[in-house]
């Protein structure tokens, strides 16, 4: 007799899959059979929107890409517009870059680590995690203005210089977070049904990772070194002292493993950074592509026709093309742009890490139970903004 | 006119026990939510009069006023069916659970228990293995692939877990010697059984846990990979009578415990159904303590754990103490 | 024989408030049943195949099993109740019967229908 396997519909509403990912599961009793995922509920057109925007209009859609991590995206379209635009970036801009984006990465890796327990069923993390997530939210608001979308680095540097309140904010967060991660690790680390909830689960090959292309704390959990910090180092991170950390066996426990020891590294990038904050200029002084001076703008002339310039027609790069690429929280963010010399890119094309981070699930779900197919799904930390543009 | 009096007598006592029973039942949905939200550094309901304490009357009336939907697959009658078979299992656990000792009323002597029967503790097992049908006719019911997935690990789990329960509380009554409840409870008045079978409490207690559905072992609602399993497609007063069930369930079933190893009323100073009390929302509080700390087990893991792990420790127990018993 | 009739009362006064709780919010909640609310959920998606289907072999080894266990179990609640009675004898007489009742469950255990894979 011909076997028939219960096809499911796995979101795209269901309190699992991280938004409006929709898996459609065969299932044989509790076992995969076969998993597809199926992305797009989200999509924005987010590439072909930004072909109609100039540069500096362009950037507000790379925060509502993975609305996690808004700083990170700004960082990455900034670093390849720059690249594009030839724009040498102040020191003093390329720390308090490091220092935003590490932040940010912490803020992400915690709205992963809550979610993440949650969906295996440890509730109370998710509140402990949420609590200095909220932290860092408050610095990233009190110097952008926004918690979710801050927009903040633009190209040439950033929005506005920090202050001193900033600093000690940052200095005090720093210190404390050490002790912080050391109680979310006394729930989970040591914790027997998280081991056997992760341990094996969801495991896939170094071989197989760097062929679905995967990146990020997934890729590092099955032991290849490649982080973009430490490969094409950018915006000063060579002047930082941080470990790659890395894991073996490439299932979940070690992706879990891995974050948490990057959630530290984060702590220690930003210490330094904040330490070592270059005195300087916010911003490049560009006249071809970064704005002047608010108060230059309403005292000088030249510097208002610049401003008016900049503001309706934006700049125009040479022909070229361009792709240059973070370390987002997810893995390789990458930004490519070609540019026909007009004042608008002429092709945007984003390389998300969660959309390739995705590609691998099927494989590393085969064969498993229903269970660990949210386990899994938590582990990779899927941001469908990301995936779906 | 005896037999009125007595008629009279254990209507009385029915009608008290089921109504402090559903009281608790509501009260305890606030109990847990108020006990996690301390956990998770929160404060949990706090705006339904002080301190939240008309939450529960709220979510009731609230429940009432909401629109039923019985979804076009459903098996009707089974549907309608289910959630009653559970709140009347579960309410009906409490007949044989002795609360107190005795009171004199009106020159009567009254045992604080609803059926002093002596197969009390079979009776218990009977009435939760029926809640179990109204979990799995639930899930069925609905027509939904989740609760179907749901209601087929309810079935599998529950029964796995009955077997162990069954094995670990015999130790009890090898020692008491009778399966009457209010018998057990006064062969502790020296020593509480716990004393004599720690294991076989630990045991009952991770049972427990598998039987009521409680994290960890949360497998046929468990939320994040299910939807709520079971009970997904219910709505209104239907969806509540299940919430409601598993809270009374969980009383009764930390009633039992108390009964069977904490010395049921027992204790000094205060009165006895003080006592009983104490120690039934003492274990109460290890259940809500446990589901905040703890993730969820995986299925096949509870199931590995029960038939791998469980049932051979409880038969172990079992033979330790028959063979200490005998020889002394 | 007279204590029954509480259990009696307390089961038909349980289900009597389970109707009235289920009749009073029959009345009270109202209802407007549309096409689309009254199909199954999953995820939003339309159903894919009927949702009662034949069931993985897997759980009906399981209900036996405990059907075997189980009931093995229940003999042993009489002889629990009376071992300090029975002495050395009822031990003994009881230690085979585990015996024999572990004899199986290794069997089953080897024959590995205790594997959920």
């Amino acid at each position: 007799m011909e076997t028939t396997f219960m096809a499911i519909n796995m979101g795209p509403q269901h309190p699992a899959t991280h938004g409006v990912l929709r898996l459609l599961l065969e299932l044989d009793g509790e076992t995969i059979v076969k998993a597809t995922p199926h992305i797009g509920y989200l999509h924005r057109g987010v590439e072909k929107l930004a072909e109609t925007k100039t540069y500096h209009q362009a950037l507000v859609f790379t925060d509502r890409l993975d609305y996690t991590n808004g700083l990170s995206n700004n960082l990455a379209y900034c670093l390849a517009v720059e690249k594009l635009a030839d724009v040498e970036v102040p020191r003093r801009a390329q720390y308090i870059r490091v220092v935003l984006c590490e932040l940010q990465r912490i803020a992400a890796h915690l709205l992963w680590l809550g979610t993440h327990a949650l969906d295996i069923g440890a509730m109370t993390v998710l509140f402990y995690a949420f609590r200095e997530r909220e932290k860092v939210l408050d610095i990233i608001e009190y110097i952008t203005g926004a918690r979710l979308t801050p927009s903040f680095i633009r190209i040439g540097g950033v929005a506005r210089d920090i202050d001193s309140n900033f600093v000690k904010k940052v200095k005090e967060f720093v210190k404390e977070f050490p002790s912080r991660v050391d109680e979310y690790e006394t729930l989970l680390t040591e914790n027997i049904i998280w081991k056997k909830r992760t341990v094996g689960v969801g495991a896939i090959s170094k071989e197989e990772a760097i062929s679905y292309g995967v990146t990020g704390p997934v890729l590092r959990a099955c032991g290849v070194y490649y982080d973009v910090r430490k490969a094409h180092p950018y915006s000063s991170y060579e002047d930082f002292d941080f470990v790659v950390p890395l894991g073996k066996n490439g299932d979940v426990y070690d992706r879990y493993l891995v974050r948490m020891q990057e959630l530290r590294q984060s702590n220690r990038i930003i210490s330094q950074a904040i330490e070592g904050i270059p005195e300087g200029p916010y911003k490049s002084n560009d006249p071809r592509v970064v704005l002047p001076e608010k108060d230059d703008v309403q005292t000088d002339i030249a510097s208002l026709i610049r401003q008016f310039k900049i503001a309706t027609g934006g700049f125009r790069p040479e022909k070229a093309e361009v792709y240059a690429s973070v370390e987002a929280p997810k893995g390789e963010l990458g930004f490519y742009i070609v540019s026909d010399g007009s004042e608008k890119p002429f092709r945007f094309r984003i390389r998300p890490p969660s959309f390739l981070n995705l590609s691998a699930l099927p494989r590393m779900i085969e064969g498993q139970l229903v269970a660990d197919v949210i386990a899994t799904i938590g582990s990779i930390d899927i941001v469908l903004g990301e995936i779906d543009r | 006119m005896e037999t009125l009096y007595f008629l009279i007598e254990v209507l009385i006592k029915n009608v008290v026990v089921i109504a402090v029973l559903m009281f608790f039942a509501a009260y305890l949905t606030l109990i847990e939510r108020k006990v996690l939200a301390r956990i998770q550094i929160r404060y949990g309901p706090n705006r339904a009069g002080p301190f939240g304490i008309l939450q529960p009357i709220a979510d009731g009336i609230k429940s009432f006023f909401k629109e039923e939907i019985i979804p076009e697959n459903a098996d009707k009658p089974l549907y309608v069916i289910a959630p009653m078979i559970v709140i009347t299992a579960a309410i009906s656990m409490a007949a044989v659970i002795p609360f107190g000792d005795k009171l004199v009323l009106f020159g009567r002597e009254i045992k604080l228990v609803i059926a002093d029967v002596d197969v009390g503790l079979l009776y218990l097992f009977a009435m939760a293995s029926l809640g179990e049908y109204g979990v799995v006719l639930g899930g069925w019911s609905s027509g939904n692939k989740y609760g179907v997935l749901g209601s087929l690990r309810a079935a599998a789990q529950m029964i796995s877990y009955e077997v162990s329960l069954g094995l670990a509380i015999i130790g009890v009554l090898i020692l008491s010697g009778s399966m009457n409840l209010r018998e057990i409870v006064n062969a502790q008045k020296e020593m509480w059984f716990i004393v004599y079978q720690p294991f076989a409490f630990i045991l009952y207690m991770i049972c427990a846990f598998a039987e009521l559905n409680r994290a960890p072992f949360d497998m046929p609602e468990a939320e994040s990979e299910l939807a709520c399993g079971f009970n997904i497609e219910y709505s209104s007063m239907k969806f509540a009578l299940f919430f409601f069930a598993e809270y009374t369930h969980m009383l009764a079933v930390a009633a039992l415990a108390t009964t069977l190893f904490l010395g049921g009323w027992h204790g000094p100073y205060l009165p006895g159904t003080l006592w009983f009390l104490i120690k039934v929302f003492l274990i109460v509080f290890v259940f809500i303590w446990v589901r905040a700390t703890y993730p969820r087990l995986r299925y096949d893991q509870i199931m590995k754990l029960g038939w791998k792990v469980l049932f051979p420790l409880t038969i172990l127990n079992l033979i330790v103490t028959a063979f200490f018993v005998t020889v002394r | 024989m007279k204590e029954y009739l509480g259990i009696l009362i307390i089961i038909l006064l349980s289900s009597l408030v389970a109707i009235l709780i289920v009749g009073i919010s029959y009345f009270l909640g109202e209802r407007k049943p549309k096409k689309v609310k009254l199909l199954p959920y999953e995820c939003g998606m339309t159903t894919i195949g009927p949702s009662r289907r034949r069931i993985s072999v897997k759980y009906y080894i399981f209900a036996m099993l405990f059907l075997i266990f189980d009931i093995e179990v229940l003999f042993m609640y009489p002889w629990a109740v009376i071992t300090k009675d029975l002495k050395l004898f009822g031990f003994v007489e009881m230690f085979i019967f585990i015996v024999i009742l572990l004899i199986g469950y290794f069997y089953v255990w080897r024959k590995g229908a205790l594997e959920w894979e």
